[in-house]
């Protein structure tokens, strides 16, 4: 069973979502528990294997015994650096499950099963996509969790849902078609598909990789990657379709898609060509670096800009994979760039994760789409409100919380890189987002409109303020939603936290994968 | 090498007050429970605190570490108490319960609103601050730091009307501000050239690291800035802002906790990140000397022509912070263990002037130096406190103020900077200038026709006791100094 944990994590939700699409059909009430069931064994088996590969080393596992480079056989391979990914994708998954509980039932019922089919089927395509160690098999599961995604956008009751689907179909169809285009550029120069043993050709072979057709092959690949991810300005498809798209389908498209790009952008840099073939062959490092620096402050700009919860959340996504996409250029010495990079990704999921429940919530319980609809939310839903602030304490970068480790580690890195603009850009956009969260802070705590005229010299009595006060608290909770929505909002706050906290293992294990390089680009000898 | 003892004091001392935070929830519709609970945590804090002053005065330093670091990796999260934690701790942690009292008095005394979350967010904000006086490294400060501007926001703007709205934005921008556009990157930065080293036990972290002029001066305003709780100018405006807060507040927060926060964190700085040897060898410390100088003299000048009593005093607080920083900036050591000690002195002269002023507008509603004519007779404890309160601040005797100030004065003698030694004096007759009008005002002026004065009699017992206790404890602070200048002068190996 052991030796089986690779298949195992991809194929639990795979059959998961067979046995929905033949058995929901009749009784919608098995959906959920077949997504649970089949996301946990995911999640059990991803932390299994997590725990085998630090103490044991990376793990190879060929599909069906199938050794590459013979034919296309399936190459899944889990080592240091995607270990924590895969259980982190699984935990959101099962998260986001739980906030699906209601909100599937009520919007789309008719629907139910083939919301599941697709979110399993997204859930094999992210848990694939970092999984793999084949090149072609990466373009595939990107589909495979593209076109399952774009069917979560279009799924809502709103038209504008609809063209954001379409957009971003269009948009995503590009991408997936450089990624194509460079990897068979890639074919053509050396004759494989997996990861390794193209990084062992062009390791091996100066004239290969010197040459202009394996630039270009990265070049399509790294485009192609950074449409996936929205990264500035590139990002057009994201905000539309991440907001009018049905809550569920946010939460957990929006923590992990983008996140999951910029995994498979590092895969590539570091497992395809070698980070010293990127950083000291192509030398691109300044030009990306102030790529990002104007798509974190562009970004920002543009979140400033906006009126709606989700609208600014999503900016914000575009102003973080800038964090992330600059942090992995930064080509400082130690890595540690590269390192905030990782860890951001968690990071940045968890918070993306929260606050994205958070607007849900609102969206639901408040009806409040506009930033300007959230008043008086902290009387109304205290504990939504906690979890709603620890996250944007994370984007703003409050220590103890995860983002403000990750933002130590990147600012670290530019420091040694000497990467001031980086520096730079992180601070003001630590600042933007502070605006930007006090701004529904004061919204929440004030009202759009505060009084007049209280604590002034002659006029303080407020009997009727102080019997509103009480009513306020007399219901603790207030408005608050269903456990089902609470409980992975708690959760995800929670681990914002302690992410923070032990964040010294966790680098400590995303440094050990940088320091060993050699073991993340060769397999086990066997 | 400074030995250690690990307990677990120093956390409990934090928690204390955290954990009366549910107490309070618990008990929102019933309020004498609600108070007894701060007051439960306010004597279990400041009995915490004193089971550690023997440690402290045997010469050893309590450690705590809360999370481990992982070497070139991580910083831990660290408690480490010493001398000046200690009494720094001691202050606020006392100073705690008298204000509680106060708070109650004054709070009942105007029936304000949303009580509830005043002690809440009152208690969050008192672990805040003592986890500022006992954290054992740049992170753990920062964490703490970051945790009291956050946690006092909402006590700033309890008003919840347009002035609190206000008062509460310049605060925020600010204090968070400048600690993430000037302290982070400074911490991070010395994390970097000290070598992953942000710890304040042992050698200052960047001893023997190579530094130009330059960036020694970029990196200590910098801190000095980032650090914005000092109120430093310019960045000093949220200061007068945050006055729009209820009295208990600008009390213990915005005349002791707070501020006292930022000079603590500006001490360290210099004894702990730079040490006072790198800094004497750059010479960048007299840009920092000039810095506070500067804003000694600017906010006394601005305190004379504030008409709003508050006001007066939050620009006091001002150039008596400066008085800190430039006392520790001066190096020399007489200087910088006044300083230390003027952390305690002005604490408890401020807080006094504070009280009184709240006890003022509870009585009568009066907020204007212009209409306190003829008070002092009417409402003799009280303004009574207020002259001693500002007896102290401008340091004379029979109170503790005077004590520091010399000791300030003689390191700035030692130091050979008479320039500067001139702007303490200067100052120290600034202060006179815009106090005892005051007092004279209320003693010897009698009411302007049309005022009434009948009907006008003194506060409530619950905000006078406190302001009588916090009175005769600086007068104490005169006569029996010799803990004080104990803990302090553990902060010196040099003497």
């Amino acid at each position: 069973m052991g030796d089986q944990l690779p298949a195992i994590i991809v194929l639990a939700p795979m059959f998961g979502a067979m046995f929905v699409a033949l058995l929901g059909n009749r009784d919608h009430r098995v959906c959920f528990p077949i997504v649970f069931a089949s996301l946990l064994i995911s999640l059990c088996a991803s932390i299994a294997a997590a725990q085998q590969v630090y103490t044991t080393g990376a793990i190879d596992y060929f599909m069906a015994g199938w050794e590459e480079p013979i034919g296309i056989g399936i190459h899944l391979r889990i080592d240091a650096l995607n270990a924590l990914l895969l259980v982190l994708i699984s935990v959101v998954v099962v998260l986001v499950s739980f906030f699906s509980i209601r909100r599937a039932g009520e919007q789309h019922t008719e629907k139910t099963p083939q919301f599941y089919v697709l979110y399993l089927l997204l859930c094999v395509g992210l848990l694939g996509i970092s999984i793999t160690g084949d090149a072609f098999n990466l373009f595939v599961l990107v589909e495979v969790s593209s076109l399952t995604s774009y069917g979560l956008v279009a799924m809502g009751s709103s038209r504008r849902g609809t063209h954001a689907a379409l957009n971003y179909l269009l948009m995503g169809t590009v991408g997936a078609s450089f990624y194509l285009v460079g990897v068979g550029y890639l074919y053509l120069m050396t004759g494989t598909l997996n990861m390794q043993d193209i990084h062992a050709i062009l390791q091996a072979n100066d004239a290969v990789s010197g040459s202009t057709a394996v630039i270009i092959a990265f070049l399509f690949i790294l485009l192609g990657i950074w449409i996936k991810m929205a990264f500035f300005p590139l990002h057009g498809w994201l905000p539309n379709a991440y907001s009018y798209c049905p809550s569920t389908s946010a939460c957990i498209l929006a923590p992990l898609m983008t996140k999951v790009s910029v995994y498979v952008m590092i895969r590539v840099m570091i497992g395809i060509f070698g980070v010293e073939w990127v950083f000291v062959h192509l030398g691109w490092s300044h030009l990306v670096v102030w790529l990002a620096v104007i798509a974190i402050l562009a970004g920002s700009m543009l979140a400033l800009a906006q009126r709606e919860i989700k609208k600014m959340l999503c900016y914000l996504i575009v102003v973080e994979v800038g964090y992330m996409v600059g942090g992995a250029w930064l080509s400082d010495p130690d890595h540690w760039g590269l390192t905030g990079s990782l860890y951001h990704i968690l990071a940045d999921a968890m918070m993306t994760l929260c606050l994205f429940l958070a607007a849900g919530i609102f969206a639901k319980r408040l009806g409040a789409v506009e930033i300007k609809d959230l008043e008086g939310l902290f009387k109304k839903m205290p504990l939504t409100s906690i979890a709603f602030v620890i996250a944007a304490l994370g984007m703003i970068g409050v220590p103890p919380t995860a983002g403000f480790y990750s933002k130590f580690y990147l600012i670290r890195g530019a420091i040694e890189g000497a990467h001031w603009e980086y520096v730079a850009a992180l601070l003001i956009s630590s600042l933007v987002n502070a605006v930007l969260f006090f701004r529904i802070f004061e919204i929440a705590f004030f009202g759009n409109k505060p009084a007049e005229g209280h604590g002034h010299d002659d006029h303080h009595e407020d009997e009727s303020e102080t019997q509103q006060g009480q009513v306020g608290d007399s219901t603790l909770l207030g408005r608050e939603p269903a456990w089902s929505a609470l409980f992975p909002l708690l959760t995800s706050a929670a681990i914002i936290i302690l992410l923070g906290l032990f964040n010294g293992p966790i680098v400590e294990l995303i440094r050990e994968s940088l320091e060993n390089l050699p073991s993340i680009v060769a397999t086990q000898a066997d | 090498m400074e030995n250690s003892v690990t307990s677990f004091l120093p956390v409990l001392a934090c928690l204390a007050s955290l954990l009366a935070v549910p107490l309070i929830l618990i008990f929102r519709k019933e309020p004498v429970l609600r108070e007894a609970s701060t007051f439960l945590a306010g004597f279990a804090k400041f009995g915490f605190v004193v089971a550690m002053v023997p440690v402290i005065l045997s010469g050893k330093v309590i450690e705590y570490t809360f999370i481990e670091g992982i070497a070139g990796i991580s910083v831990p999260i660290k408690f480490r108490v010493d001398g000046l934690g200690m009494t720094f701790a001691l202050v606020a942690s006392s100073l705690w319960i008298v204000t509680s009292l106060y708070a109650i008095g004054y709070m009942r005394g105007l029936k304000e609103h949303s009580q509830t979350r005043f002690f809440s967010f009152f208690a969050l904000s008192l672990s805040a601050t003592l986890g500022v006086a006992f954290s054992g490294n740049l992170l753990t400060l920062y964490l703490f730091y970051e945790l009291l501007s956050l946690s006092t926001w909402p006590l700033v703007t309890h008003h919840q009307d347009k002035e609190a709205r206000g008062g509460g934005r310049t605060y925020l921008s600010h204090l968070l501000g400048t600690s993430v556009a000037f302290g982070i990157p400074a911490i991070i930065y010395t994390y970097v050239k000290s070598g992953g080293d942000l710890s304040f036990a042992g050698e200052a972290m960047l001893a023997d690291s190579e530094m130009s002029y330059l960036q020694g001066v970029v990196l200590l305003l910098a801190f000095a800035f980032g650090f914005s709780k000092a109120g430093l100018m310019p960045f000093h405006s949220w200061l007068p802002g945050a006055m729009v807060a209820p009295t208990p507040v600008s009390a213990l927060l915005h005349a002791v906790a707070v501020v006292k926060v930022g000079v603590f964190c500006v001490i360290r700085v210099i004894t702990g990140v730079f040490g006072t040897g790198l800094l004497e060898k750059l010479g960048a410390n007299l840009v920092l000397c000039w810095v506070a100088a500067f804003t000694v003299i600017t906010s006394s000048l601005i305190a004379m022509s504030q008409d709003n009593l508050k006001r007066r005093l939050a620009f006091s607080t001002i150039g008596q912070l400066s008085y800190i920083v430039l006392g520790v900036a001066l190096l020399a050591p007489y200087a910088v263990q006044g300083s230390m000690m003027h952390i305690a002195m002005h604490a408890f002269g401020k807080i006094t002037l504070f009280f009184c002023a709240g006890a003022i507008f509870v009585a009568t509603g009066k907020k204007y130096i212009s209409q306190l004519d003829g008070l002092g007779k009417v409402m003799p404890w009280t303004m009574g406190a207020f002259a001693i309160g500002a007896l102290s601040v401008t340091g004379l005797p029979p109170t503790g103020g005077l004590l520091s100030k010399i000791y300030m004065i003689r390191g700035a003698a030692d130091a050979q900077q008479y320039a500067l030694l001139a702007v303490y004096l200067i100052s120290s007759v600034l202060n006179g200038v815009y106090f005892f009008p005051i007092v004279y005002r209320a003693f010897f002026k009698s009411p302007a026709t049309g005022t009434l004065t009948t009907g006008i009699k003194e506060a409530p017992l619950a905000c006078v006791l406190p302001l009588t206790v916090t009175a005769v404890a600086s007068v104490l602070l005169f006569f029996f100094p010799g803990l004080l200048f104990d803990l302090t002068s553990l902060m010196l190996p040099g003497k």
